[in-house]
């Protein structure tokens, strides 16, 4: 079954990649543009019926830093969707 | 008496050699050189360093990889029955992801990696890392890091701040971390994360712009503690 984890920073965490795109885009004569956030994007191809709790596991583990960043879960419906 | 340090070197470590060399001329002993696949450290060390650069290639997060890898395991084990550990650079970056220390490394507030040598002030002396210092010192130590803009939430800061776990602060602005933090100590000061790089600044440079001396009693101190213990 195919997971696909989106990672973020947390609301408040300062992200300068995020900053450094805004003013790229801005530079290129993009306006009306209030804020960016860069997240990341990890695609899990996992066995059929990998429980939910397994990959919110991962999630804490190693794929997310909950110290800084929020993650969701986007699942198959029969693996239980966030 | 001899010191038993242990440096580990995970792949991609690039200050792993300077760590033991400074280690070595502080202590007249030879570090031991532990690699990031083995599951055992030696028994009876009197101290664990983890050195800079850029673990398993940052993949992920800065020191998240290194973090999961088997010999962290021993390592975390060894901190938790008061073993001292010194994360400097990426390996404080891998003491936060082993959650071994509060907060995380965040991308410097500019952007840019930054590889100069700053003043720092010392901010307690009350740990086995820093007693030979004065409080309140300014130091020069150098850094070189991309991601060394420190992070905690509001009550994490306030609770280092009030438990005097604060080791180091900037005294310039480097590069956004939170309150100018730059070192920060564990809850039984025995672990001590630090971006700036001591094993860089270890004797006199011919040139002002080559290290100096400044971090040689940050291992001066390791070693007062250990011969008074």
């Amino acid at each position: 079954m195919h997971v696909r984890v989106l990672v973020r920073l947390k609301p408040g965490v300062l992200d300068p990649q995020g900053r450094a795109v805004h003013h790229a885009l801005e530079g290129l004569g993009f306006s009306g543009i209030a804020d960016v956030r860069v997240g990341r994007l990890i695609e899990l191809d996992l066995a059929d019926g990998t429980d939910h709790a397994t990959i919110r596991q991962m999630c804490e583990q190693l794929l997310a830093n909950t110290v800084i960043e929020s993650y969701t879960i986007e699942a198959p419906a029969a693996g239980g969707a966030d | 008496m001899g010191f038993r340090a242990a440096v580990i070197t995970f792949p991609g470590s690039n200050c792993d050699r300077d760590m033991a060399v400074a280690l070595e001329a502080v202590s007249g002993t030879p570090a031991l050189r532990i690699w990031h696949g083995d599951a055992d450290l030696p028994e009876g060390l009197d101290l664990i360093a983890l050195p800079g650069g850029f673990s398993y290639g940052d993949y992920l997060r800065s020191g998240a990889m290194a973090a999961q890898s088997p010999i962290m395991r021993a390592v975390v084990a060894a901190a938790a029955r008061g073993v001292p550990v010194l994360g400097v650079c990426n390996g404080f970056q891998v003491l936060t992801e082993a959650r071994l220390l509060p907060g995380a490394l965040l991308r410097n507030a500019a952007q840019r990696f930054i590889c100069r040598t700053v003043s720092l002030t010392v901010e307690t002396t009350d740990s086995l890392f820093t007693s030979a210092y004065r409080a309140g010192e300014t130091i020069r130590i150098p850094v070189a890091h991309h991601d060394g803009n420190y992070y905690a939430d509001a009550a994490t800061l306030d609770a280092l701040e009030g438990e005097g776990r604060i080791a180091f602060r900037y005294a310039e602005e480097v590069n956004g971390s939170a309150r100018g933090i730059a070192g920060v100590l564990s809850a039984n000061r025995r672990i001590l994360g630090m971006m700036p790089h001591p094993e860089r600044a270890i004797e006199p440079a011919a040139h002002p712009a080559l290290g100096g001396a400044d971090g040689r009693r940050l291992f001066e101190s390791v070693l007062a503690a250990l011969a008074s213990a």
